[in-house]
């Protein structure tokens, strides 16, 4: 019989101030196989451990329990200390009396009975623990960066500069991202393409950055380490090996269609550069509105190419490569204003959002920097800001803060008067929130200097009257409806996941949230981690952020992957999935179930009768299963068993707690 | 197609050409409206800043005699009935709730009786083209205002179409041959619930509506409510007086609008019910089809 | 101007505000003073404190403060605040409330809104239904606006919407048993 110790920890008082340790300890002495228990303070502490070890080799144990904290906290902590004590790390249990008990309960009476109850069935389970040992796994030198607004590229360049293959993939024509339909960054004014194109250009020409555009992720298996990605690369209609990017097709084209990197306010043509900047700066068709690809009219610019390199005839490919890490960095969408009925927005042309004004300050956008009016050209006098329009409002589905708003509101209303002395903006606002560096002081010099009107309050209402949008609201501050006859209303519209964040999540197998953000594996302490092994998150996917944020995580997620990948080898868990041949039936049923594809048929044979037949059962990859233990509840004949979870420990942790 | 009809207090009184108009406009659609047995009053706004309950339960005797004879659609011309029969529907299909309200009005509550506007019934029950089909002399040129008022589409559980851009009744007056402007004071508060308590501040959130249905280019208001047409026909001339300038704009139920296109005879509608002379616009601007 | 001795008011006036939240459906907390119901009030311009400063005051424990003033009468219940409300505090339901809880404690601002909403009540209680003309003569004389609208009834009484006698339904005792029962609910909860 298996000798067993028992350690219950205080946790301080986080444990101790609603379960009677001490009595824990003491009730546990009666468990069966148990011949040592105590209880102490701080077991995760130095001198905690220094106590388990001597226990260990005191009482000659073979394994022990752990009462403490959440396994997630310190399982590998008293693994670890089990191994220094000369056992082997999977002959430890831990029970969690301090999330799932002290913390949930207000009763100690109560908290301690269920306390021993935790404790009961652990023991039980550690009677039947058996050593096991990990095996490693080759990992694939070569990363995946999903997205390549400025992100992306800062996670590409930085996994590249440390000597590992990366792709940096996405999904439009041209790498930037939402960076490149800025006009301006805050708080030092400087000009966004200005930064941002130097290192859209180091992505594309670095020996280790392969440049992916017009691609979309369709599926990903496999697991941390490699991971294969199938990837569906859109036809361009152009090769790329024989296009100059002279632009002569783009002049030639006879088609307009409304810009989207121009947010709506300028026209492109079907074949395209979307902005003079791109990279790569060649064109594309747009199958939805090239005349020749809709009905086979037109041709010119097939016609005009010197270099014979529009080809009408490309389809998309499909290609599969393998990964040993995955960076997701796929920004954000602008929030819909046209919810905001009450705004008129989306009726109105003159009430815009920040990105529109990007473009309407920008000097290669559809005004060459000059800000006039979508409805009419008019240059405007009065400007009125309203920030938290799809931020901090709960009725219109988006309770968070978008955090860049604050700040872009005050560099616009910076901007505009420079660029229109004669200018007024007034801005609306219920709380300014300018934390970061430089940030509070832009925002002074924006009142001080920049002539800027803050009015404390949410509007209410915006109508046309003439030529003039009326805004209404009211001025909290000395508690009186206001009004402002404005020639433009700009909304800071807040970041709303991309539209199809929630299916990449899916197809990713990462978590998000119920917004659609994706979930780091811990708020405070795994801020670049997904749940998932092996992907990371850089940038607003994770939740609004602002450009020197996304950069800072960015490289972060860069250090991740390339630590990664910087290993030769992973060590796989050991917690996995068995199969006993003996009784496994053939039927397959646990290979349908695997998400990891980590199960297999094989042929066995065996003598019956004194004759040799041939069986089918299944084969575990150890290197591919993660113990979810989805084969073993779908077994039929029990053959398939988690490793530290088999389905006897699990009974003799119900007899446990039944036989009480 | 058969409802039950629900007329409320103010279309037996001061919205007496709303029910006119309404029951031959039915008529001539087929729609039939049986009037619920017996009905009462809904508690109009005196209910709910009394007592929630009764708020409730006042509304709650007209779905239960609904339901008792078979009427679960149960259409209602006056937007403040709609609303206040529609809040009680909406509050009972919670048992507890069903179960306490039954008890006070004594009766039987299976919570299926549906409260909806009649505005709501044309627009969503009947196709464009049965409408268009009636229509003997178009509104060709008329330019009308479709005013909302609040209770049709506040709050938002309540609402038949958008709370802010509401446009159900522009589409029927478009079928009928008229244009509807481009305005934004469409659900904009008349200040009917104001109307005998606070006349002043009653008359200055009509004067707003009637400024800016003006300033719109409207020759005429469509309303589907009573107390908002009391409130922008009767204190019109109040209204006029406060802002100084000269308003003259007939305030028509939208259903008056309907029947003068399908033809019916302007008494017959109630046009001659109203305070700013309403019947020669439509007799200017009402040709006959074809010309 | 005296300083508001929060450290008072405020947690003097938690059961006032739990009130509201059981009884009404409305939570205050929720509020964070942002404008948007004051700046759409159509009414507000007759009000001398803004929808958001009376949710203020009760924020903060001005209980009677928000309960006598004149404002939640002018409130005219059209609902755009609670259509707009970024937080679903339904500032209407507060208004509501706060009228609901005036009477009852006696706090009154608005004598006329009062005895209308009595007077209407009253004839419904009667007939089942509303008699306008009753309800308007009651209302006018009792608050001693005798002439009130008189310009406007002979045309009204011409175009027939003036009906001198009131219009009463069969079951009228149905309808007298609903306030009954309302009333007998009220009591018992006391």
């Amino acid at each position: 019989m298996k000798r067993i110790g028992v350690f219950v920890c205080h946790c301080g008082t986080n444990i101790a101030n609603t379960v009677h340790c001490d009595q824990v300890a003491e009730v546990a002495k009666d468990f069966p196989g148990v011949v040592y228990s105590c209880d102490y303070k701080y077991m995760c502490a130095e001198p905690g451990q220094q106590l388990i070890q001597d226990a260990v080799r005191e009482h000659n144990l073979d394994g022990y329990v752990v009462a403490a904290c959440s396994p997630r906290m310190h399982e590998p902590t008293f693994r670890k200390c089990a191994e220094r004590a000369g056992l082997n790390p999977y002959m430890i249990e831990q029970v969690n009396i301090r999330e799932q008990c002290s913390w949930v309960h207000a009763d100690k009476e109560k908290g301690t009975e269920k306390s021993i109850d935790l404790l009961r069935m652990a023991v039980a389970k550690a009677r039947k623990n058996e050593p096991l040992s990990s095996s490693t796994i080759p990992v694939t030198k070569r990363a995946l960066v999903i997205g390549a607004g400025i992100a992306g590229i800062q996670t590409a360049i930085d996994i590249a500069d440390n000597g590992f293959q990366v792709t940096l993939l996405d999904r439009e024509h041209s790498i930037g991202g939402r960076m490149a339909q800025v006009d301006k960054t805050f708080p030092t004014l400087d000009c966004s393409a200005c930064i941002l194109t130097p290192k859209m250009v180091e992505a594309a020409q670095h020996p280790n950055i392969e440049m992916v555009t017009y691609a979309e992720v369709t599926a990903v298996d496999g697991f941390v380490g490699n991971f294969d990605v199938t990837i569906r690369k859109k036809a361009r209609y152009v090769d790329f090996d024989k296009c100059t990017g002279c632009g002569a097709c783009q002049e030639k084209c006879p088609k307009k269609v409304s810009s989207e990197f121009e947010m709506g306010l300028g026209p492109r043509k079907a074949i395209y550069v979307p902005f003079p900047q791109a990279v790569p700066n060649k064109p594309v068709i747009d199958a939805e509105h090239c005349r020749y690809l809709l009905d086979g009219k037109c041709g010119v610019c097939k016609k005009i190419c010197p270099t014979e390199a529009v080809d009408y005839e490309q389809k998309d490919e499909v290609i599969v490569e393998r990964y040993g890490s995955i960076v997701v960095a796929t920004g954000f969408d602008q929030f819909d204003i046209s919810k905001y009925e009450e705004y008129g927005a989306g009726r109105y042309p003159d009430v815009i959002t920040g990105l529109h004004l990007e473009r309407l300050m920008n000097a290669s956008g559809p005004t060459a920097g000059k800000i006039k009016r979508p409805s009419d050209g008019k240059v405007p006098e009065k400007i009125v800001f309203i920030k938290c329009v799809g931020s901090r409002d709960e009725a219109k589905g988006r309770p968070y803060c978008s955090k860049a708003c604050c700040m872009y509101v005050a560099k616009h209303a910076t901007l505009i008067k420079e660029k229109m002395p004669q200018s007024k903006s007034y801005i609306f606002y219920m709380d300014v929130r300018t934390g970061g560096k430089s940030y509070e002081e832009f925002y002074k010099r924006t009142q001080e200097q920049y002539d800027g009107q803050y009015i404390r309050g949410r509007v209410s209402k915006i109508f046309q009257v003439g030529d003039k949008l009326i805004v209404r609201g009211e001025d909290s501050l000395i508690g009186r409806p206001v009004e402002i006859e404005a020639d433009l209303v700009v909304l800071a519209a807040g970041m709303e996941p991309r539209a199809d964040a929630v299916a990449l999540a899916r197809t990713l197998g990462i978590s998000y949230d119920q917004h659609g953000w994706y979930t780091e594996a811990h708020p405070k302490l795994q801020p670049i981690e997904t749940h998932t092994a092996g992907i990371y998150l850089a940038g607003v996917c994770q939740g609004p952020k602002d450009i020197p944020e996304s950069v800072a995580q960015a490289s972060a997620a860069a250090v991740k992957a390339t630590g990664l990948l910087s290993k030769g080898e992973l060590t796989s868990e050991a917690m996995i999935a068995e199969c006993n041949e003996a009784v496994c039936a053939g039927c397959g049923l646990c290979i349908s179930v695997c998400p990891y594809k980590a199960i297999e048929k094989k042929k066995v044979s065996e003598r019956v009768h004194g004759q040799m037949k041939e069986r089918v059962v299944a084969v575990v990859n150890p290197g591919l299963c993660q113990g979810c233990g989805a084969c073993t509840v779908n077994c039929p004949s029990s053959a398939m068993n988690i490793n530290g979870f088999t389905n006897e420990q699990i009974l003799a942790e119900v007899d446990a707690l039944c036989q009480r | 197609m058969k409802y039950g009809f629900y007329p409320g207090c103010s279309l037996h009184g001061t919205g007496i050409e709303y029910g006119m108009s309404t029951t031959v406009v039915a008529k001539k659609l087929d729609i039939n409206l049986v009037e619920i047995p017996d009905w009462n009053c809904c508690g109009a706004s005196s209910a709910h800043n009394t007592d929630p309950l009764l708020a409730k339960a006042l509304p709650a005797r007209n779905l239960a005699l609904a339901e008792q004879y078979g009427l679960n659609d149960i259409a209602i011309p006056c937007a403040a009935c709609y609303q206040r029969l529609k809040m009680s529907e909406l509050a009972v299909q919670k048992e507890e709730t069903r179960e306490e309200i039954s008890e006070i009005i004594e009766m039987n509550l299976k919570g299926k009786a549906r409260a909806r506007s009649i505005l709501e019934v044309f627009s969503n029950d009947l196709s464009e083209e049965r409408i268009r089909e009636e229509v003997v002399k178009p509104l060709t040129g008329l330019k009308v205002a479709c005013y909302y008022g609040c209770l049709l589409v506040k709050p938002p559980e309540v609402a038949i179409d958008s709370t802010e851009h509401p446009l159900m009744m522009d589409r029927i007056i478009t079928t009928l041959g008229g244009t509807p402007v481009e305005w934004d004071y469409k659900t904009e508060c008349c200040g009917g619930a104001l109307s005998l308590t606070r006349v002043d501040a009653a008359v200055m959130m009509t004067a707003k509506i009637l400024h800016y249905a003006k300033l719109a280019g409207a020759d005429c208001i469509a309303t589907p409510c009573p107390l908002c047409t009391s409130n922008l026909d009767m204190r019109q001339k109040a209204a006029e007086k406060a802002l100084g300038i000269s308003i003259n704009l007939p305030v028509y139920y939208f259903t008056e609008l309907m029947g003068t296109a399908f033809g019916i005879a302007p008494n017959e509608l109630g046009l001659d019910k109203h305070f700013v002379e309403a019947k020669s616009l439509l007799q200017n601007i009402s040709a006959p089809a074809g010309q | 101007m005296g300083s508001i001795q929060l450290s008072n008011t405020v947690p003097d006036s938690d059961e006032f505000r739990a009130l509201l939240k059981k009884e009404y459906e409305s939570d205050l907390s929720l509020c964070y003073q942002c404008g948007k119901c004051s700046a759409g009030c159509p009414a507000a311009f007759a009000m001398e404190n803004t929808v958001r400063q009376i949710i203020r005051m009760v924020q903060l424990g001005l209980t009677k403060e928000a309960l006598t003033t004149y404002s939640i009468w002018v409130c005219a219940s059209c609902e755009t605040c609670s259509t707009r409300c970024p937080r679903h505090v339904e500032p209407a339901k507060v208004m509501e409330a706060l009228r609901i809880e005036a009477k009852k404690a006696g706090l009154v601002a608005d004598k006329r809104a009062d005895l209308f909403n009595d007077l209407f009540l009253q004839s419904v209680s009667n007939h089942g239904r509303l008699h306008e003309v009753g309800l308007i003569m009651r209302y006018n004389l009792l608050s001693g606006q005798w002439f009130k609208d008189a310009m406007l009834a002979p045309s009204m009484m011409m175009q027939g919407k003036l009906k001198v006698l009131p219009e009463s339904i069969k079951n009228k005792e149905a309808v007298a048993k609903i306030f009954k029962n309302v009333q007998k609910k009220r009591g018992g909860q006391k």
